[in-house]
């Protein structure tokens, strides 16, 4: 009897049930053939003549082709970025620049649906997710900061806070809007101007919301979207005529960009990346817990820089944990993201999937014991299996680096000191999660963990009002709330 | 016979302790007729690196400390510092003020102190906030210290620029290490004894006597420091500071523009701020019946 009562949760037996496909349509997505660059409020053909695809990394096909922005074209964006702020952003009385910052808002949740198919269908994340997290948190986190413009003072006690002028912004590929709406959103705000480049993988939504742009009437030349790779986010980063850089992305090239403007008065603020501790003690609630490790590391096929990527399980409930774990991950569906069944969408492009099964082989290498769900994959397009690793001792490189997969390294402990040791014992500091139902507990934990975002009893939640940023090598500065704002004004 | 002064040995401050450098090296200070004062230590990169380790250890004991703790802690070292101004003034005057300056300059100082004294239980409630997330989540984002924080004290100064720049950051919970004016360096040594008798744990204040020429490269380059800060207007000293810093993304702050004897612009709790992160900690509302608050 009680030993029932222990075991009350079965394993579904998930290779007898079959779900109808359930696709979202593609025909609210309008995708050009062919976009240029958004500059001075108008699309540009870029100096360089050059294009370069983006693909659909769930199929590998062809959506559309972007401009290559040379140093050239970085120039005229700077430009245009700067003589609005002169003559126009700098000037307008900051109630009336919260309202094109509203205006922007609505119209993104007027074409909500339309900015989840295209994100969906650029960067490979499930539909559900684009359409239920990423979309909605877009159009928040503007109608959030919309209404600080005419409030900054109230930010800052005893100051008159000054905008810095023209911000370089470079985004990720995994968030691409998000990203697009973290950097662009408090940069309005505080009055600024922009430049800004979304990752060469995904740029279709940060284009679209160009357009979102053009027609709210936002003046020409406060917010510029520029594409290209590397080299477009190197001549952001070393234009002499930029005062601030804002940079998501790795911690590797973080650290080239802190290097690059040495030397320069550029403000800089950088998000990296991080290799977060998810920790269960024995007294969590375990069904919850699980549901939180699985939230953790494959939410987002586990691009998410701060995933719960190391899960630290105390000993006594190591086997039950592993259990419904196992179970669990049996039950994603992996594949097809534009179906609203999928839990896990596609790698978002063949070469983070390499990046992806190197670890993958590292850690077999490493003599850890490796379980990955034995769901099918889809014959085209870049997916990876869920994958967790057991036995890992904190120097495999699995449980050291970041992997930006759905790869779990997964260690054990016993007591509360020994765990927090574990957890930060690593450059990186942006996230960590704690399971347990004891309140005090709880605390020593999230006061002792050295991590800027900390999910007690839950992971991976976001909002417009939540600062969001890390401590040691996952970067410096804010964004989101109140100290979102201070990376964009001079105090 | 007249009775014989005993002069000081200056010596240098790591983790509690007064030792000598272990490089065995030393260089003169003079004043400005060029008459020794003393001889200091001339430290080196590897004084540097144990005080790093003596910061890093003690940085877990003094942010865990009650800030309330931290404030009557700070509080003491002002009132030793009260204690021992003839010291300082002798010091002062030896190294080129006037007597009114460096009574002046020993005011500001112990006046700094009781400042940042009172900001250690303060400065969390006014830059903290509830974040009124739309989800059924509690959610709050509190500042909390950098860690370990090497600073490259002003050089114009002995004492002020000295105090002005620790100050702010142990009141914030962190730990540093201090690189002493060159020219200027008697007050320091003087300062960490200070420190020493106003229980302030060892290694929360590392004090080095020697050559920013020479120390300021391993400041910036050290993997387990997490903030700089430097005051100068060297160019070439600061690029240097901010690419080497970005080994590991250090916190860069450049305090090139701040006259400390001005008190406007040289004390403020943003000083504090600029050592401190912000965690943001979220946790689950439960909501699972109906009830609203009422009345």
């Amino acid at each position: 009897m009680a030993k029932a009562a222990k075991n009350n949760t079965s394993k579904l037996k998930f290779d007898t049930i079959n779900y109808a496909p359930a696709p979202e349509s593609k025909s609210s997505a309008k995708i050009e053939a062919q976009y240029d660059l958004f500059i001075n409020g108008k699309f540009e053909k870029p100096s360089s003549k050059k294009y370069f695809d983006t693909i659909n990394p769930a199929t590998e096909e062809k959506l559309s082709s972007v401009a290559d922005a040379n140093a050239a074209d970085v120039d005229k964006a700077v430009k245009a970025a700067r003589t609005a702020y002169d003559k126009v952003w700098s000037k307008m009385p900051a109630k009336e620049r919260a309202k094109y910052i509203y205006r922007i808002a609505r119209m993104i949740q007027e074409r909500a649906r339309e900015f989840a198919v295209i994100e969906t269908l650029d960067g490979g994340k499930p539909i559900r997710e684009s359409r239920d997290i990423d979309v909605p948190l877009v159009a928040n986190h503007f109608f959030y900061y919309a209404g600080w413009a005419d409030k900054l003072e109230y930010a800052f006690p005893n100051r008159s806070p000054k905008s810095l002028g023209v911000a370089g912004q470079i985004i990720p590929w995994n968030f691409p809007l998000l990203m697009a709406a973290w950097k662009i959103a408090p940069a309005l705000a505080t009055g600024n101007t922009v430049v800004l480049k979304p990752a060469e993988t995904t740029p279709l939504t940060a284009l679209k919301l160009a357009e979102i742009i053009q027609e709210s009437d936002l003046p020409p030349g406060v917010v510029n979207i520029i594409t290209g790779a590397g080299a477009t986010g190197a001549a952001i980063v070393n234009h002499p005529d930029i005062n601030k850089i804002a940079f998501t992305g790795s911690t590797e090239v973080g650290k080239l960009i802190q290097r690059a403007v040495a030397g320069t008065d550029k403000k800089v603020t950088l998000e990296l990346g991080g290799k977060a501790a998810n920790i269960i003690f024995e007294d969590a609630p375990i069904d919850q817990a699980v549901e939180g490790i699985i939230n953790g590391i494959y939410f987002n096929q586990g691009h998410v820089c701060c995933a719960g990527s190391r899960l630290f399980v105390q000993e006594s409930v190591y086997k039950e944990v592993m259990r419904k774990l196992k179970d669990r991950i049996a039950t994603l569906i992996v594949g097809d993201p534009m179906d609203k069944n999928t839990d896990v969408g596609a790698i978002n492009s063949k070469q983070q999937l390499e990046t992806i099964h190197k670890y993958i082989n590292i850690g077999k290498k490493e003599g850890l014991e490796i379980f990955e769900s034995s769901c099918a994959l889809p014959k085209k397009g870049f997916f990876c299996r869920p994958t967790l690793f057991t036995n890992v001792a904190q120097s495999s490189r699995i449980a050291q680096e970041e992997i930006f997969g759905p790869v779990l390294a997964i260690q054990t402990f016993r007591t509360d000191d020994e765990v927090i040791e574990k957890a930060n014992n690593t450059p990186f500091g942006l996230s960590a999660g704690v399971w347990t139902d004891k309140g005090s507990k709880i605390f020593n934990l999230t006061t002792k963990l050295r991590a800027g975002v900390i999910w007690a009893n839950t992971y991976n939640k976001f909002d417009p009002t939540s600062p969001f940023g890390g401590y040691k090598e996952s970067g410096f500065g804010r964004e989101g709330g109140l100290h979102g704002l201070g990376a964009y004004l001079n105090v | 016979m007249e009775r014989l002064e005993v002069l000081k040995t200056y010596k240098i401050y790591i983790g509690g302790q007064f030792p000598r450098t272990e490089s065995g090296r030393y260089y003169k200070a003079k004043n400005a007729k060029g008459e020794l004062l003393a001889n200091m230590c001339l430290s080196s990169r590897k004084d540097f690196r144990d005080a790093v380790v003596a910061a890093r250890g003690a940085f877990g004991g003094w942010s865990g400390r009650a800030a309330f703790n931290r404030s009557q802690i700070l509080y003491r070292i002002a009132e030793m510092l009260e204690g021992r101004r003839a010291q300082f003034a002798d010091e002062l005057i030896k190294q080129g003020s006037s007597s009114a300056d460096a009574e002046k300059e020993i005011n500001l100082s112990i006046d700094r102190l009781i400042y940042y004294a009172g900001w250690c239980d303060k400065f969390q409630q006014v830059f903290s906030a509830v974040n009124p997330v739309a989800s059924s989540h509690f959610n709050f984002s509190v500042p909390e210290p950098t860690g370990v924080v090497a600073i490259i004290a002003p050089q114009d100064s002995s004492l002020i620029g000295l105090v002005s720049v620790i100050a702010p950051v142990i009141a914030g919970g962190n730990t540093c290490v201090v690189l002493a004016s060159e020219e200027k360096p008697l007050c320091s040594v003087t300062f960490a004894e200070v420190i020493n008798s106003s229980d302030v744990p060892g290694g929360v204040v590392n004090i080095l006597t020697g050559k920013p020429s020479e120390l300021v490269k391993y400041f910036a380059d050290h993997m387990d420091v997490n903030a700089v800060v430097y005051c100068e207007k060297n160019d070439t000293d600061k690029k240097l500071i901010q690419e080497k810093a970005s080994l590991n993304v250090k916190r860069v702050l450049l305090y090139d523009k701040v006259n400390w004897l001005n008190e406007n612009e040289s004390q403020s709790p943003y000083f504090i701020m600029d050592t401190q992160e912000i965690k943001t900690t979220w946790h689950p509302i439960e909501n699972v019946a109906g009830g609203k608050a009422g009345y």
